[in-house]
């Protein structure tokens, strides 16, 4: 099987966001939260690859770190989505019509009805600014992404003959849908995974940004983004780099996506 | 005079033979029936006469129409012709129409593309085709879903023949419609090509369809016309034996050696199914659908019961009464004694009931094997010895052991049918619901099939409940026939007796609109007895 192109470029990219993550756990170029005000603002070059910050902070090592903090927020957030939307979307899809379908997507809609970005200020304004709310917030968000693309794809899969064999074989529609219906969508919760990630890494950085997520001293590519804007004149530096850190990976993890619905999508196949 | 005349016509797709010397004469005010099983690569000659062959095509030979040759054509001139000097007509009419435009607008739209009338012209013009074409009780503005499966096809044809086109193609046009549609869509084209001095290409799996429409006939048999001939003196002759097979198979009686007993198993009483239909006002009652209303008969051990309708009818609510997936609001269903009733089955009494469904390709979960789909059904009656099991129900089913652990996408169609019985087999039930388990089949698979599932019922004392709108299929294998109509049943008795004396008017337009092969062209074949 050929593998798409759009999948090697998105999986280089975010790979080398992953790879500085796992890196900066053993070892940085500097200490990211060491500051040295002699060395403050430097351009990129020398001792310091990416330079430094205000504070003479190591650009590169702190962008490692927040390597870390973006990639773990958008997992969780997007495992938490997975976890909660995924059953949701298919307790709905079995009782199809009934009170618990109607119940799970009328509570989806309450949540598609708030602006995501708004209820996120609102929660960490509620429990205070922190990465775990952070994550609570984004969470909430992926769940009824989830549900509906479950129930959707879960749908059109209830009227097929072999869920009708699996019925008259006496098995449950729980059973059914972990054994004919999970493993059958598991493709399309993938490519969804993978963008709701991309998006996970945004909002992060939006929370951060505005001072709702990660606290300082720890690095954040979002607040990175907000402490250099006052300086984007003397060191614009400071803005680009956790900037293009961002667009990579955003534009890393949605061409991956699309490259696995190339892969993943049996129609696609057959038409190669 | 030939209008289309196609010489040597051969197709690679990315290297593999398609079609391999083609060549055939369609004269005009005539009916060509092409002949053959699905990957014979009948629809492929149609294709590629119209020029709209998949990447990695490449044609060879030649396709004459007006001194013109089709194959040499570039896209831009072939635009000009599809649609205006040759129509096309598919085998889905469901999916042939868009569902957002009304049916007068998508008529119309043919005419104005070719520049054949303005907007207002090309309505007039549309609302004569669809005249024509049977539906002038039908307002332009309607939509596609608000009319029937033969309506649709009608409308496809009014879109085919807007221009009048010289050359018609059909691929299959009647396959997905009931025989009494069939019947009336087959007339419409034949009227069409008469009146109108155009020749009609007719694609088609059936032999009967053929015989009835077509001034010549050609079998194709893996990208070759295998014989060709005057429709009469082809059904007569027979050269070649691929036409001899496929005339055997269409017309095959298994042979059964079973005797119902007279003991009940399954016994429906005064069954009624309906459904709520969404209110039409705030304040009315909400309409009522009766899909099943007051069914009652008895199938017996060891027997095979046909149950015939039209879409529609019911048979597909019943059918899932009966094996406990829907629930009845009147009546009741007894499985050897024992009441069915949806979600209050236990797992002994699910298990005296199977069921084998029509579409071979959707009948199991693609990412399991074989072991575990054949074994779903001992979720029911768990065995110890599984493996030994399914290992014998393939065995069974004309298979081997040793396909249990491949995937169901390398089997055929046939195979997969033949999966579907080991599945339906495996845990001894006393009835197996045939739910047109053989219609998506060809002619000589279909045999097969029906051979294997008289065999089984001699061996195993298996009862059928056996469902289908084919009504020849369930004359070879019944010994009883229950015929169903907007939710009743309208008729019931002995298969012989109501096909040879139907009592019902209904059953009698049903036995009337089946295409049958005229008998007397078939005598050869009795003279010389069995030929397979």
């Amino acid at each position: 099987m050929k593998i798409p192109l759009t999948l090697l470029a998105g999986a280089l990219l975010a790979g080398l966001a992953v790879l500085a993550a796992l890196v900066s756990f053993i070892w940085t170029p500097h200490d990211a939260a060491g500051m040295n005000i002699a060395a403050r603002l430097l351009p990129p070059g020398g001792d310091h690859l990416l330079g430094t910050d205000h504070f003479g902070r190591d650009v590169l090592s702190m962008l490692m770190v927040g390597a870390r903090t973006s990639i773990a927020v958008a997992i969780v957030a997007v495992g938490m989505g997975v976890a909660l939307g995924v059953p949701l979307g298919l307790v709905a899809a079995a009782g199809r019509g009934g009170f618990a379908d109607e119940i799970i997507m009328r509570g989806n809609d309450l949540i598609f009805a708030f602006p995501a970005l708004v209820i996120a200020i609102l929660i960490t304004a509620v429990f205070g600014p922190s990465a775990v709310n952070a994550i609570l917030a984004i969470g909430i968000f992926n769940t009824p992404v989830f549900a509906r693309v479950t129930r959707g794809a879960a749908l059109s899969l209830w009227t097929l003959d072999y869920i009708r064999a699996a019925e008259v074989a006496g098995k449950g529609r729980a059973r059914i849908s972990l054994e004919h219906i999970l493993p059958n969508i598991a493709n399309i919760l993938i490519v969804q995974g993978t963008i709701q990630f991309s998006l996970g890494i945004l909002a992060e950085a939006g929370l951060s940004y505005v001072g709702l997520g990660a606290q300082p001293p720890t690095p954040s590519w979002g607040r990175m983004l907000a402490e250099a804007q006052t300086m984007i004149s003397l060191a614009p530096h400071l803005a680009l780099i956790p900037g293009m850190a961002i667009v990579m990976t955003v534009l890393g993890l949605n061409l991956v996506g699309d490259g696995l619905r190339d892969l993943l999508d049996p129609r696609m196949r057959r038409a190669r | 005079m030939s209008l289309l005349s196609v010489e040597d016509l051969g197709l690679t797709i990315h290297g593999t033979p398609i079609l391999d010397g083609v060549s055939f004469d369609l004269p005009v005010g005539q009916v060509l029936g092409l002949v053959g099983e699905s990957g014979s690569g009948k629809s492929m000659t149609s294709l590629a006469l119209m020029g709209l062959l998949p990447r990695g095509a490449q044609v060879s030979g030649q396709a004459h129409m007006d001194g013109r040759d089709l194959l040499a054509l570039d896209e831009r001139s072939l635009c000009g012709i599809r649609g205006k000097e040759i129509g096309m007509i598919f085998q889905e009419p469901m999916t042939a129409l868009n569902p957002v435009r009304t049916i007068g607008d998508q008529v119309a739209e043919t005419l104005v593309i070719h520049g054949a009338a303005s907007r207002a012209g090309a309505r007039a013009m549309a609302r004569d085709r669809l005249d024509r074409v049977g539906l002038s009780d039908f307002p332009m503005d309607r939509f596609p879903h608000e009319l029937s499966g033969g309506q649709r096809q009608r409308v496809c044809i009014a879109m085919a023949v807007a221009l009048r086109p010289r050359l018609l193609i059909a691929d299959e046009p009647t396959t997905a419609l009931d025989v009494t549609t069939q019947a009336q869509i087959l007339d419409l084209l034949k009227g069409l090509v008469e009146e109108e001095d155009m020749a009609l290409l007719l694609i088609t799996h059936d032999l009967a369809v053929v015989a009835g429409v077509a001034d010549h006939v050609a079998v194709m048999q893996a990208g070759r016309i295998v014989e060709d001939g005057p429709t009469e003196q082809l059904f007569r002759t027979r050269r070649h034996d691929y036409t001899r097979q496929l005339f055997a198979a269409s017309s095959h009686q298994p042979r059964r050696d079973t005797r119902p007993s007279a003991q009940p198993l399954l016994q429906v009483e005064g069954a009624v199914r309906s459904y709520t239909l969404p209110r039409r006002h705030l304040f009315g009652p909400a309409p009522q659908l009766h899909a099943v209303r007051d069914v009652s008969f008895t199938l017996h051990e060891g027997e095979s019961l046909g149950l015939v309708g039209e879409s529609g009818c019911g048979k597909s609510t019943l059918t899932r009464a009966i094996l406990g997936l829907e629930p009845l609001q009147a009546g009741r269903i007894t499985l050897n004694g024992q009441r069915v009733e949806a979600g209050r089955m236990p797992p002994a009494l699910r298990a005296q009931v199977q069921v084998v469904f029509q579409d071979p390709y959707g009948s199991f979960n693609p990412r399991h094997r074989v072991e575990r789909l054949v074994a779903e059904p001992f979720h029911l009656a768990p065995a110890p010895n599984r493996r030994d099991r399914v290992a014998q129900a393939l065995v069974d089913v004309g298979l081997k052991p040793a396909d249990m652990d491949k995937y169901i996408h390398e089997f055929s169609g046939g195979q997969r049918q033949r999966i579907a019985i080991a599945r339906a087999l495996i845990i001894r039930p006393k009835l197996i619901v045939l739910d047109e388990a053989v219609s998506a089949l060809d002619v000589r698979v279909r045999a097969q099939i029906l051979d294997l599932l008289a065999d089984l019922q001699g061996r195993m004392g298996l009862s059928y409940l056996f469902i289908s709108h084919d009504l020849s299929v369930v004359r070879a294998v019944t010994d009883r026939v229950m015929v169903m109509k907007a939710g009743e049943i309208v008729e019931n008795g002995a298969t012989g007796a109501i096909f040879d004396n139907p009592r019902h008017e209904y059953t009698r337009q049903l036995i009337a609109a089946t295409p049958r092969i005229p008998p007397n062209w078939r005598e050869r074949e009795e003279n010389e007895g069995t030929l397979v």
